[in-house]
């Protein structure tokens, strides 16, 4: 078989691609930029504001203070900071939801009597739940009051001749078991999706450009008077944008890497695994894709009547690969044999496990990287059977 | 050399092209006139290999377009209706692409490129990127694109559409050129007085078959001394003879 129309095809829609600023900005630009970016930046404002809500104190309004002097004294001395209010029912509530109080506490006045007499004594905490940023301080202030009652309650047993550890039957122990490294992987779950997603989006538009605009910029019915069977030319197609999309993948991953050494991950208690060697793997893990997402965006693109109906579907379609990703994520996968079966599922899978710093199989790398490649030639073999036809000229 | 041999292409349950046979022989332009519709593209685009006659063939040379299109195409020069160049490459750098398409060597291609640059009169812009060319200078590039390999037939599809007098001119000129130098000439075209200043042999296409074919003094004699008023008779053949000469 004579491979030199492959290869004149793929030099010129190369050469020609690094001249049109679409590619070159999606390519080298928009996916290796903007993802590394905005993950890094939000990895760093989740940092900082962790750090500022740690060492900050936890500002609580009170309504009628002066009714439990004792139970603010024992806030007051575990890093709550008391302020002095006098609001009634609405106004509580009006305060939390323009927010001048985040939270506010409302003794009864009937408090200190109810205690003197050992009856529940009932405290109100405003609060709003939707403000996620505030959880923190709401879940402190409840568990401090919560512990100054078991104080009372410890003193009351002693006082009853009741030995107080008797009855606390049950006493939960937490243990984290969450590594470092694992923890960051919550944080660092939207990498693997977009530097797939950029990679495919590297090799977009040279896709549309060499089949749906060629087309419509006439010049495929010469091509295709030219001696090069006409797959051939398909293949030249797909390989120059295969090249772009290991260019994206490439800068990609080496942006991810140099952005998150710049973060202070370690802060969180967090580190990812993102070294050079990391970054490797990761680039390997994903290359065999190169050719499945290539022909598959060829073939989509080479069913377009035209440069925009090319660039609509596209939009769309790019998106489905990734869709095994979502789910994974919902489901909370794990790597599996029969996983890496499947495109993009098995390369984020495997990814993840990187990121983790795990062992990784070999077994399943050899899976993921056969099976993808097999389907990356099956689909160049549809696009070459598609190329043949002649509805292909429109 | 080229012959077509009962050409017939449908799309759909559109029949196109109805049992078209002809022949265009080198040394000679041969001009396929007829209304818009007549069939005279999927005509052509059969006779360069891109679309396969239903029922019929076509010979490059002898060599028919349907058992060998591969080789076929090596002999044949193109230029297609609207002549489509790469924006993105320069006039030179699309000359030599189809150049390493037909498989010559670096140094050919380039010789070659810089040869039709001349030949053109593409000195001007031939090392700026095709995007802000003018109709002239397309089809100038997309011309010397089709003769990069010297192919012994050349087919153009409607060549003079969008093109002003004198590239129109210039056209006229090197057409004979590729005449004398003993090419075999085929073109489109809907306009009689192009074919009239042209062609030495006409096949008049209307309905998807071919209703005339010979040369100028063959077809005037049958319809009228001009050939618009032959080319009017033979499309309403019940209706016009009374016409005559002028």
């Amino acid at each position: 078989m004579n491979l030199r129309g492959i290869w004149a095809v793929f030099r010129k829609e190369f050469r020609e691609n690094l001249r049109d600023r679409r590619t070159l900005l999606s390519a080298l630009v928009f996916g290796p930029l903007l993802g590394p970016l905005l993950v890094s930046g939000l990895v760093q404002f989740s940092i900082s504001h962790a750090e500022e809500q740690s060492d900050e104190n936890i500002k609580l309004a009170v309504t009628h203070a002066e009714r439990a002097p004792n139970l603010l004294a024992y806030m007051t001395a575990r890093g709550i900071d008391i302020v002095k209010v006098d609001f009634d029912e609405a106004g509580a509530r009006q305060a939390v939801v323009t927010q001048t109080h985040k939270i506010v506490l409302d003794i009864p006045e009937d408090f200190g009597a109810r205690l003197q007499e050992g009856q529940p004594a009932p405290v109100i905490l405003y609060s709003d739940s939707s403000r996620a940023f505030d959880r923190g301080g709401v879940g402190r202030v409840k568990w401090l009051a919560s512990q100054y009652g078991l104080e009372i309650a410890q003193l009351r047993y002693l006082a009853a001749g009741i030995d107080p550890i008797s009855v606390l039957p049950i006493s939960v122990q937490e243990v984290d078991v969450s590594t470092p490294t694992s923890r960051s992987v919550i944080v660092l779950n939207a990498m693997t999706y977009l530097v797939l997603l950029s990679m495919l989006a590297g090799g977009l538009y040279l896709a549309i450009d060499a089949t749906a605009g060629e087309r419509e910029r006439g010049s495929l019915e010469v091509l295709l008077t030219s001696p090069v069977p006409r797959q051939h030319l398909i293949y030249g197609k797909i390989f120059a944008a295969a090249a772009y999309m290991l260019i994206s993948l490439v800068l990609t991953v080496t942006m991810f890497s140099v952005a998150m050494s710049f973060v202070g991950l370690e802060k969180l208690g967090a580190s990812a695994n993102l070294g050079p060697k990391a970054a490797t793997t990761l680039i390997a893990c994903c290359a065999p894709l190169i050719l499945f997402g290539a022909a598959y965006l060829s073939i989509i693109s080479g069913f377009a009547k035209s440069y925009r109906e090319a660039q609509t579907y596209l939009g769309l379609v790019i998106t489905i690969p990734t869709l095994p990703i979502m789910f994974a994520g919902l489901l909370g996968l794990q790597a599996k044999l029969g996983l890496m079966f499947v495109p993009f599922l098995s390369q984020h899978l495997l990814m993840t496990t990187v990121v983790r710093a795990e062992p990784i199989e070999p077994l399943f790398v050899a899976i993921s990287v056969l099976s993808t490649l097999t389907y990356g030639v099956l689909l160049m073999a549809l696009a070459g059977k598609l190329y043949k036809r002649e509805g292909l000229l429109g | 050399m080229l012959e077509a041999r009962g050409l017939y292409k449908s799309f759909g349950k559109i029949a196109a092209v109805r049992g078209v046979s002809f022949g265009a022989r080198d040394g000679q332009i041969t001009g396929l006139l007829g209304p818009n519709g007549a069939g005279k593209s999927t005509t052509l685009r059969m006779l360069y290999t891109v679309l396969k006659p239903d029922q019929g063939d076509a010979f490059i040379d002898g060599l028919s377009v349907i058992a060998d299109p591969l080789a076929a195409r090596r002999s044949i020069g193109v230029l297609s209706h609207g002549a489509g160049v790469y924006n993105h490459l320069t006039a030179r750098e699309n000359i030599a692409y189809f150049g390493e398409l037909h498989g010559m060597s670096r140094s050919d291609r380039n010789a070659r490129a810089a040869e039709l640059v001349e030949l053109l009169e593409m000195q001007e812009f031939a090392d700026r990127l095709a995007k802000g060319f003018s109709q002239g200078q397309k089809l100038k590039t997309a011309l010397a694109r089709a003769l990069v390999h010297r192919p012994k037939n050349v087919l153009l599809d409607e060549p003079t559409n969008g093109l002003d007098v004198m590239a129109v001119r210039g056209l006229r000129k090197l057409l004979a050129q590729l005449r004398d130098a003993g090419h075999c000439v085929l073109f489109s075209s809907h306009v009689m007085q192009e074919v009239e200043q042209l062609c030495d042999e006409v096949v008049v296409i209307a309905g998807g078959q071919v209703v005339a074919a010979g040369s100028l003094a063959e077809i005037r004699a049958r319809g009228g001394d001009r050939l618009e008023d032959a080319f009017v008779a033979l499309m309403e053949p019940g209706e016009v003879k009374s016409g005559g000469a002028p």
